[in-house]
């Protein structure tokens, strides 16, 4: 028995309209605008990867923008998220900060970490989001405290944890998963299941598909989800993260997804060898924006022109943030030495 | 003249052990990609097999502790990480599992495996893409670290670490694959035989660099010699643990002035412990200035350019402090 069935990684399926009965306008809405802001300011990330402007590694998630926006939907500012390599979406799904983000990865001083971070190490505390770190996995376990910090703060907060399935690889998660579930930690245990992990199909890195087994294994509750569909899992968050802030619980979703970029920079690695034309090629038929806009406008929440519009104006205002950027200085030099120790 | 580089060096080394070994095999992550390790493995998988070059789950601490195990039950196995930042997750199984083996049960079982990491820094990858971190390693007694410079090193030494019969550490660096220089043939050595090369004969200064900075010491050596006829001694470390300094304490007995260059962090780094050693050994009134390394800065590397381009060693450093110790 190698393979799990399971028709979440099928990109010929949902592909349709989503199903958005019981959602404000207002919220929908949001969802749009968050996610299209997302794409565009990876997009123009792209282009400057491209163009040689950005020389930091940049790891794109254009396609996984529903998994960041829909949680961000259901956080409050004094819960805590970590992210990891690939954490652009859910850093400005709390923030829709894009100037914050296009100055850090210029090195600039504006930037979210006054440039010591550039696109990997991105952090944002007014809004929630503790920071991000390329060391796969290695915020598994931070996350896993700060659950317990918010625990013994008795606020009812809860934090995230984002990461990907190649994550679900190092012993880490393990320990982390078995601790919040004997401990009863309030950790949103968020995997971003793209199928990937750099140039690996999870096919030949692990027996299963499906990583929500690990959190079978250790208790805790978990789902197995769409994660091209922001309102089916903003829908489900919605009432798992209650009872998580009531009684101190851990939740696993498992999202299934998937990147159109490559594993690092604006290509998309087929012309390196890694064989997944076709799938991506369907995948981009799957595209959670698309999906979402689609519905709004079947089932008269925006018109076509009100959606251009939209996209027009969040389009104007990064091109403009990113000109800003462009212009804004580097840190001093004695940032160097001063930021080492407080 | 037929030339190689640094990377077609390791390349070679490869191909050399598995034709010529069969318990060698390798493990690590991107071993079958197109960009992870550069020029130094490619098509190995398709010419000796996907399974004895072996691409492999994000799971450091296990793939490295499976190495570990296969060599102690008579493999001579390497793993690499395509950065030494990743090795840190399997440090227990480097440091207090491997490095121990031999000792701890008083020679009755041993783990010669080989831990290959990369060194992959600048390009503006920050804090946790950035380290070298050799000297923690060279702390370790039971730990061989091996860091080559040269083309015909970079291949010797990769063959000389596997078949040492212990655990060995061997840091390539990706700014030196591109490195060329005449080609020679292969030559096997035991890696205990194998001391401090010196590169440049001088008088007026001992210069001691590691790795790539050995690169910066040869080049600042000669322009001095070209330019001012400074004439240095200068070694390239090769082996930092055990270090073996006997040939440099005679290099500064003669010439009096010591230059140590080191781009891992100053405090308790290699650096610290050269200097150390050859004080301890050396004549103290043949001395004509205090010793001097030069490192990086105390702080983790940054990501802007702007302060990227401070933090790295380079030539010019090296030259103005032989000018002043020489002066
Ligand atoms: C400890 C560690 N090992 C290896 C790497 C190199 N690396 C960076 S991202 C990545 C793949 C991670 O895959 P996944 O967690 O699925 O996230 P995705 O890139 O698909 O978003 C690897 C192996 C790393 N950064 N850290």
């Amino acid at each position: 028995m190698k393979q799990e069935v399971n028709e979440l990684i099928d990109p010929l399926k949902f592909r349709d309209r989503i199903d958005i009965k019981g959602i404000e306008k207002s919220m929908l809405v949001d969802m749009l605008r968050k996610m299209v802001l997302i794409r565009k300011a990876e997009e123009k990330l792209s282009e400057h990867v491209e163009s040689g402007k950005i020389k930091c590694p940049c790891h794109l998630g254009i396609g996984q923008e529903a998994i960041g926006v829909a949680v961000s939907l259901v956080m409050r500012k004094s819960d805590r998220a970590f992210g990891a390599h690939r954490s652009h979406s859910h850093f400005l799904a709390l923030n829709e900060n894009t100037y914050s983000l296009f100055a850090e990865v210029l090195g600039k001083y504006d930037g979210c970490s006054h440039g010591m971070g550039g696109s990997m190490h991105i952090v944002d505390n007014d809004n929630g989001f503790k920071g991000s770190v390329p060391i796969v996995g290695a915020t598994i376990p931070i996350a896993t405290g700060a659950a317990l910090a918010a625990k013994m703060d008795k606020a009812g907060d809860i934090s995230i944890s984002y990461f990907g399935d190649g994550a679900c690889e190092e012993g880490v998660l393990h320990e982390s998963l078995n601790m919040a579930s004997i401990m009863n930690l309030p950790v949103l245990y968020v995997c971003e299941n793209n199928l990937f992990a750099s140039h690996l199909h999870i096919d030949l890195r692990q027996p299963s598909n499906s990583t929500s087994r690990f959190a079978r294994a250790h208790h805790i509750n978990y789902s197995t989800v769409d994660g091209n569909d922001v309102v089916g899992m903003y829908k489900l968050l919605k009432s798992e993260i209650e009872s998580m802030r009531s009684s101190n619980t851990p939740y696993y979703l498992e999202a299934y997804t998937y990147r159109w970029k490559g594993h690092v920079g604006h290509r998309d690695d087929i012309d390196v060898g890694v064989k997944r034309g076709a799938q991506l090629d369907a995948w981009k038929k799957r595209d959670p924006i698309k999906r979402l806009a689609d519905s709004l406008i079947h089932e008269g929440i925006l018109t076509e022109s009100e959606c251009q519009n939209l996209n027009n104006e969040i389009q104007n205002k990064i091109n403009s943030d990113w000109e800003k950027a462009e212009l804004a200085s580097f840190p001093q030099n004695e940032f160097l030495i001063t930021q080492v120790y407080s | 003249m037929k030339t190689t580089t640094y990377a077609a060096g390791i390349l070679e080394a490869y191909e050399y052990l598995l034709t010529n070994h069969q318990d060698f095999f390798i493990i690590g992550q991107g071993l079958w990609s197109p960009w992870y390790v550069g020029a130094t493995m490619t098509d190995l998988d398709k010419k000796f097999g996907k399974d004895r070059v072996i691409d492999c789950p994000v799971s450091e601490l296990a793939t490295t502790g499976a190495t570990v195990g296969a060599s102690i039950c008579g493999y001579r196995p390497m793993i690499v990480h395509p950065r030494v930042d990743f090795m840190l997750l399997a440090v227990d199984q480097i440091v207090t599992q491997a490095a121990k083996w031999r000792h701890m049960f008083g020679g009755n079982s041993t783990a010669p495996a080989t831990f290959r990491a990369i060194i992959n820094r600048g390009g503006e990858q920050g804090a946790q893409h950035s380290q070298s971190l050799h000297s923690w390693f060279a702390h370790i007694p039971g730990l061989k670290v091996v860091m080559p410079y040269t083309a015909k090193d970079a291949r010797n030494l990769m063959i000389s670490s596997v078949l040492s019969n212990d655990p060995v550490v061997f840091l390539d660096d990706r700014w030196l694959y591109e490195k060329e220089e005449e080609y020679t043939e292969i030559e096997i050595i035991d890696l205990n035989d194998v001391l401090p090369q010196k590169l440049r004969e001088g008088d007026n200064i001992t210069v001691v660099g590691v790795s790539y900075t050995s690169l910066l010491c040869e080049k600042a050596c000669e322009y001095l010699e070209n330019t001012q006829g400074i004439k240095s001694d200068f070694f390239d470390l090769r082996v930092l643990n055990p270090l073996k300094l006997e040939e440099i304490i005679k290099s500064v007995n003669k010439t009096g002035r010591l230059l140590v260059v080191d781009g891992d962090w100053s405090s308790c780094g290699i650096a610290s412990e050269i200097i150390a050693s050859i004080m301890e050994k050396v004549n103290l009134d043949s001395l004509k200035s205090s010793p001097k390394r030069i490192t990086l800065p105390d702080a983790p590397a940054p990501t802007s350019k702007a302060l990227e381009q401070l933090y790295y060693i380079k030539e010019e450093q090296i030259v103005e402090t032989i000018i002043e110790l020489v002066k």
